[in-house]
């Protein structure tokens, strides 16, 4: 089929190259051939095609993403691909960016085995899990708790008699719930519970506990273990339950390469726990990506849906426009695109940052953990809200045909939208980063520098030394230049920083309990962390101009850069008159610039999406499909439902044709 | 106080006792329940039939929702064939009938999962749009179910922007029939319910061509199965057009025609009428087909919205205060999460938005039914007011109550992603809303459009429509608050968001003027103005709702503490949406920088007055457990049990083929040779 007139006359007019933004996106040329590579390697493979999975059951999902995943573990060795982005490119065009039942025996099982066991334990487990002979969960989430990680019920009891844990479920909010592969697939998990020795509980400890028996899959005895039913997303994914009565496992199967109970039940504590952070760090890192990219996937489908599709009049006797050139429309969707190409700088930055800083930890210097850990909790959140937000509005944005399960768009919202929830609960996370926050201010009030992305905080002793409100302080903002206006961003977070941290004082002052003032403060404490990330995020996408050198590309990046921090503050006006740090006119200035500039990036709206570089399987959408045959492969696709496998279906001879017989 | 009355009708726990963490929020409640509850249905009467209503229909097996979470697109469309036929037969055994008063209760009662929905909206359009000859022919038809009809508006490439449908119906003189065709693919009907395998009939709208020359879109009733078989007519393609976000139990449609013929009289023409020879007569007023769509965009407020939103709110505070997680103070016992202040901002917001909801839904029914009154004495004077008002209350209310609802979804974390907790599937299907019966968008733009109207009209010292008399009142001025309690008084806020929402209206009413003075055309400086239209008319329907939140609260009893908590959530829903939009009242200095510290302080310490009665006020919404079908939101607060025990309902954990066919090779063999 010959491509959409719309979206060749689109891709015509842009103003650069877009395959020159792509290996900006991959990091370098080099990196886009390889990734290209990898995705024919899976895509050109037929072992990989399957029906469309909108189509099937979630038990046929299941079974599907089952057979793949064993093919995907096959292959990646056939292959020899072993560098970590590969294999998360390979697992990705695999699963076509859906979760898999394998996720956490690769993702967790096997990782923690190697850095939790001890060799001994590293020579019984690690190579039957390399083999697939174990397949293993991560169980840590329980009904009851889970970002709240002290608060797990599960128990451990060393029986120093037997030499053996004893793990129980002492109630039913202690059941393990959520974990992935745990309810059908895994013969092991990892299991979270809290220790008993000696009558003393030394707090939460892994241990790996088989739960079915080798050979036929049945549950072990003492265990119990299913599948925890429908979920809004997850269709492939098999979360599980995991009880266990007293269930007896030897005392060499705790992971023990840092805590200890030796054959007598003696405790030997571990060195530090600190390095816990660093994994932590590094998944959360990994959610800031995979916001950048779950948007960017929905702005693709949105954007060129909205080139092909013509609606209504604009002027009156022509014919119908393309619903990109209403600006309602542009002003739904290129702020999102703006804020998509932000993330994607900013998820590359923290993986480099984690790189870079991972190699002084490793040397022992664990200076800069306190600030790399607040600032990804913090990011993680704020990127996956407004990514989450965001995609629903690309699906609002496509009417009617968005809410089809053939758009794609329902299909990654819900596999996006748990990424809010899990790894740290967002609100927490936010929290965690206004703690950080809160005793940067603290060290500056008392007369100490900080450094880093609170430095500004720095500037506030100087400016209470003259006895102004805060709010009088001006700053000469550029609307048209991205650096003044990372000036206004940071402006923004030392004010609501100050003024949260003030609250807190205040309420500090009023009432004895710290926890309490820190609670009636919360709300003002997340807006605090959230103004944070904010300025952080444009920092990060003003920064990267730089660094580009191809002129066009800067251009069209430049305009983006500005959409975003102008659009930002547009919706935050508030913050920014209230603080005296924009004035009403420059408002009403800035709300006027945002509308320029929609209609300055209207042209390469397309080419911008283009440059996400997204393959049709991989985007699994059809009103987003490159070629823009919109209508005529929205039927095509209507054909299969399993509602029009007949022509007249059952429920006519069962219910219809009875009743009018009645009658 | 009478709290626990509401508990002697909701069903007992199967797991024995209400969870002590939820019985005790019932105890301290600061008003009575039952009182609440009978002031939203309009009366303890109201009360009463309702819970006879849903008490038939619940205890009835063949209506059970059950298992629900499990089943497939067709199952539950089956499911819903099947209610949808014992229905008939139900409402003969009650003697219910369509306007005695239990019917309204009905599709509460039923959560909405039952077919044949769209008949409704086929029998409607032939009432509204047919002639007393076509009415008679096919509404007894249609009421004793011997044909099944749908109503096919909506095409592949056209839906809001009616004049755009491509479907052609062309007149044969020769044979005193129409030839319906789809002319390419994007003129494909696309969506319409219960036509992708249920209906026989469907009215179908498309362009009318006599002679050649078009006469713009008309509704013809075309025949698209046999009432014998079942199977498709001659010319036409018809099917399901396959998974959605929800309504899985709907049979949502395509359909193809291809030179189907149907007679002269099949053109609905009360309005407008083809005769034999082939002339086309005009007659009566089209402005009645207005007021359909202004009755429509009204009805689906209280049941696609209202109820939803109320139900994921009940699902969503139950449960958090059910749940505890971490420790707000060392030593003690873990929180319950709605002692989060964070927690509760989410939250309470949404419950003081379902309320506010639920007055303005009574005050646009009000105006509805005088408008009504008066469009029957050929007074069609309110008409524009009642178009530009449910347009507007349409896209606000359909749009916050989709956000809120999902910000429900995610306060209740992990358990709330599982279907089992409700959330997900009441959160799919009112985010339609905001699609259907006019995009949201579009529907602010036409409210917009009035309003810049009125604002004009006002200015020149012309009458306008009672609600929009504000806008001719322009007085600059600053709010005169002194300290955070003044935000306490309606009329300190009421009057911010007056005069928010006639700045935004008269700056882009100026803007508009400007841009054609500096020689834009007409729809370019439209265009171009759109995104200000738009927060304009949001502003507009902020402002009624919060003054009409205040009015209604003026009038309510002091007895029983009913009017003080409904005091507090007025107050709550206005300052949240201060605090939510500080820009728009800081902008011009209406309220300064201080003030909104005042409105920040305010509004913080509403969220702790309203946390204590917070599981009343969801109580008295009066769901059963039934209706909710969510193991986080029952009743007796037993979620953790109840998450389990249905979980293993689950068919996933019945065998799986999976393991025998990839999972047992895997594990044993497939990699021993790497």
């Amino acid at each position: 089929m010959t491509m959409n007139a719309d979206l060749r006359r689109e891709r015509a007019a842009a103003t650069f190259q877009p395959l020159l933004l792509t290996h900006i996106l991959d990091g370098g040329p080099e990196r886009t051939r390889r990734r290209k590579e990898i995705e024919a390697l899976v895509l050109n493979d037929p072992d990989f095609q399957h029906e469309d999975l909108n189509f099937l059951s979630r038990s046929q999902r299941y079974e599907q993403a089952i057979r793949k995943s064993s093919l995907m573990v096959m292959k990646l060795r056939e292959y020899g691909i072993a560098d970590p982005e590969e294999i998360f490119w390979f697992k990705s065009f695999v699963h076509r960016g859906r979760p898999e039942p394998l996720d956490l025996h690769l993702g967790m099982f096997l990782p923690t085995l190697l850095t939790q066991a001890t060799p001994e334990q590293q020579d019984r487990f690690f190579m039957p899990a390399w083999n697939l002979e174990i397949i293993g969960t991560y169980a840590q989430t329980e009904m009851g708790h889970g970002t709240h990680l002290r608060g797990l019920e599960t128990t451990a009891t060393y029986d120093p008699a037997t030499q053996e844990f004893i793990l129980n479920s002492p109630t039913v909010t202690s059941i393990k719930w959520w974990p992935g592969g745990l309810g059908k697939t895994s013969n092991h998990a990892i299991v979270l519970a809290q220790l008993y020795t000696q009558g003393q509980c030394k707090g939460l400890h892994a241990f790996i506990v088989p739960i079915r028996q080798l050979g036929t899959h049945e549950p072990l005895p003492g265990i119990t273990v299913g599948d925890i039913g429908p979920k809004f997303g997850y269709d492939e994914m098999d979360n599980g339950y995991l009880k266990m009565d007293n269930f007896r496992i030897p005392r060499e199967n705790m992971l023990m390469k840092y805590a200890q109970v030796e054959p007598d039940g003696t405790y030997v504590k571990p060195v530090s726990d600190k390095l816990t952070y660093g994994t932590m760090v590094f998944i959360r890192s990994l959610i800031v990506g995979d916001s950048a990219r779950s948007l960017s996937r929905a702005c693709t489908i949105a954007i060129r849906y909205s080139a092909v599709r013509h609606q209504s009049e604009l002027k009156p006797g022509e014919p119908e426009p393309q619903i990109l050139d209403y600006q309602t429309q542009q002003y739904k969707l290129f702020p999102l695109l703006a804020t998509a190409y932000a993330f994607h700088f900013v998820g590359a930055y923290i993986k480099d940052t984690y790189h870079r800083i991972s190699g002084d930890i490793n040397e022992g210097d664990l200076s800069e953990l306190p600030e790399l850990h607040a600032l990804t909790a913090g990011l993680k959140a704020f990127t996956s809200w407004t990514a989450n937000a965001g995609i629903e509005e690309c699906r609002m944005a496509c009417g009617g045909h968005g809410y089809s399960r053939c758009s794609g768009i329902p299909d990654i919202y819900v596999t996006f939208t748990p990424s809010c929830t899990y790894e740290g609960e967002n609100t927490v996370m936010m929290l965690q980063t206004a703690r950080f926050l809160v005793k940067s201010y603290t060290q500056v009030s008392s007369g100490q520098r900080v450094t880093g992305m609170v430095s500004y905080l720095n500037d506030l002793s100087r400016q209470r030394i003259q006895p102004q409100h805060v709010a009088a302080r001006t700053v000469t903002v550029r609307i048209n230049d991205p650096v003044s206006l990372v000036e206004a961003y940071k402006a923004r977070a030392a004010r609501l920083v100050e003024a949260a941290a003030k609250n807190l004082q205040a309420e500090l002052n009023h009432r004895k309990s710290k926890e309490d003032a820190w609670n009636r403060t919360s709300v003002d404490l997340v807006r605090a962390s959230e103004a944070h990330c904010h300025y952080v995020v444009v920092k990060l996408f003003a920064a990267k101009l730089s660094e580009v050198s191809n002129a066009a590309v800067r251009a069209v990046l430049t305009d983006l850069c500005l959409l975003y921090a102008l659009f930002g503050i547009s919706k935050n006006t508030g913050d920014f008159l209230q603080a005296g740090i924009l004035t009403s006119a420059q408002i009403t200035q800035v709300n006027q610039h945002v509308k320029e500039l929609l209609a300055v990036i209207r042209p390469n709206a397309v080419a911008l999406v283009d440059s996400f570089d997204f393959h049709d399987v991989h985007l699994g959408s059809v009103l987003g499909r490159y070629d823009g045959n919109v209508y005529e492969n929205m039927f095509e696709w209507a054909k299969k439902s399993p509602l029009n496998k007949t022509q007249v279906h059952e429920s006519f001879h069962k219910h219809l044709k009875p009743m009018q017989a009645k009658l | 106080m009478a709290l626990l009355e509401t508990s002697k009708y909701s069903q007992g726990s199967v797991f024995g006792n209400v969870n002590p963490d939820l019985a005790s929020e019932r105890q301290t409640a600061s008003f009575c329940v039952e009182k609440l509850t009978a002031l939203l249905d309009g009366g303890a009467e109201q009360t009463r039939i309702r819970r006879a209503v849903v008490e038939a229909i619940q205890s009835d097996p063949v209506f059970s929702s059950e298992n629900q979470y499990f089943q497939t697109q067709n199952e539950r469309y089956e499911a819903a064939v099947r209610k949808a036929v014992h229905l008939q037969k139900k409402m003969h055994e009650m003697g219910w009938t369509e306007n005695g008063p239990e019917y309204k209760y009905i599709y509460r009662a039923l959560s909405g999962d039952v077919a044949f929905l769209l008949h409704r909206v086929f029998m409607r359009s032939i009432s509204v749009l047919g002639s007393d000859k076509q009415i008679a022919k096919w509404i007894p038809l249609a009421t004793q179910l011997r044909l099944i009809g749908s109503y096919a508006q909506t095409e592949l490439g056209h839906g809001t922007y009616l004049q755009g449908l491509e479907t052609t119906a062309i007149f044969d003189i020769a044979t005193q029939e129409f030839i319906l065709n789809t002319p390419k693919i994007s003129a494909m009907k696309w969506w319409p319910g219960d036509m992708g395998r249920s209906a026989t009939h469907t009215v179908v709208f498309a362009q009318l061509y006599i002679h050649g020359k078009c006469y713009g879109i008309h509704p013809f009733i075309v025949q698209i199965r046999s009432l014998q078989d079942h199977s498709l007519c001659p010319g036409i393609t018809a099917g399901d057009i396959g998974p959605k976000m929800n309504f899985e139990a709907i049979d949502n449609g395509y359909l193809m025609l291809k030179n189907v013929r149907i007679p002269r009289e099949n053109m609905l023409s009360k309005f407008c009428e083809v005769r034999p020879d082939g002339t086309y007569v005009r007659q009566g007023s089209q402005k009645i087909n207005y007021f359909t769509m202004t009755a429509v965009r009204i009805s689906l407020i209280s049941d696609e919205v209202l109820t939803p939103l109320m139900k994921a709110c009940t699902i969503a505070i139950r449960y958090s205060v059910v749940r505890r997680q971490s420790k707000l103070k060392p030593g003690e016992q873990e929180a319950k999460i709605l002692d989060y202040q964070t927690q509760q901002e989410k939250l309470l917001p949404q419950l003081a938005a379902a309320y506010a909801f639920h007055f303005i839904n009574n005050y646009l029914q009000e105006l509805f039914d005088r408008g009504y009154r008066e469009i029957q004495r050929k007074n069609f004077d309110m008409l524009p007011e009642l178009h530009a008002l449910s347009s507007g209350f349409k896209a606000v209310i359909t749009h916050q109550g989709t956000a809120a609802v999902e910000i429900c979804l995610r306060a209740c974390g992990g358990h709330g992603y599982s279907l089992l907790s409700g959330l997900p599937s009441l959160y799919t299907k009112i985010l339609a809303s905001c699609i259907y019966e006019g995009e949201n968008t579009i529907l602010l733009l036409q409210t917009a459009r009035f309003l810049i109207k009125c604002f004009m009209a006002a200015s020149a010292g012309q009458p306008v429509p009672p609600s929009v008399t504000y806008l001719a009142a322009v007085k600059p001025g600053k709010c005169p608050a002194k300290n955070k309690s003044d935000f306490l008084s309606p009329d300190i806020y009421t009057e911010a968001y007056q005069h928010v929402a006639v700045r935004l209206i008269s700056s882009t009413a100026a803007k508009l003027q400007d841009l054609i003075q500096s020689g834009a055309k007409k729809y370019d400086a439209w265009n171009q103005c759109t995104v200000q239209l738009v927060q304009a008319a949001k502003a507009h329907c902020h402002y009624i709702t919060v003054k009409n939140f205040a009015e209604t609260v003026e009038k309510l009893e002091t007895k029983a503490g009913i009017q003080r908590i409904m005091k507090h959530l007025c107050d709550l829903f206005a300052l949240h949406g201060i605090f939510s939009n500080t820009g728009a009242f800081l902008h011009d200095g209406y309220i300064s920088a201080a003030q909104m510290d005042m409105v920040t302080a305010s509004y913080l310490d509403l969220l702790a007055v309203i946390r204590k009665d917070a599981v009343p006020l969801v109580d008295a919404f009066d769901f059963t457990d039934k209706s909710l079908n969510s193991a986080l939101g029952s009743y007796d607060g037993q979620v953790y049990q109840r998450l389990y025990e249905w979980a293993q309902k689950s068919p996933t954990n019945k065998m799986s083929p999976a393991y025998e066919r990839y999972l047992k090779p895997l594990l044993h063999n497939a990699l021993s040779k790497l």
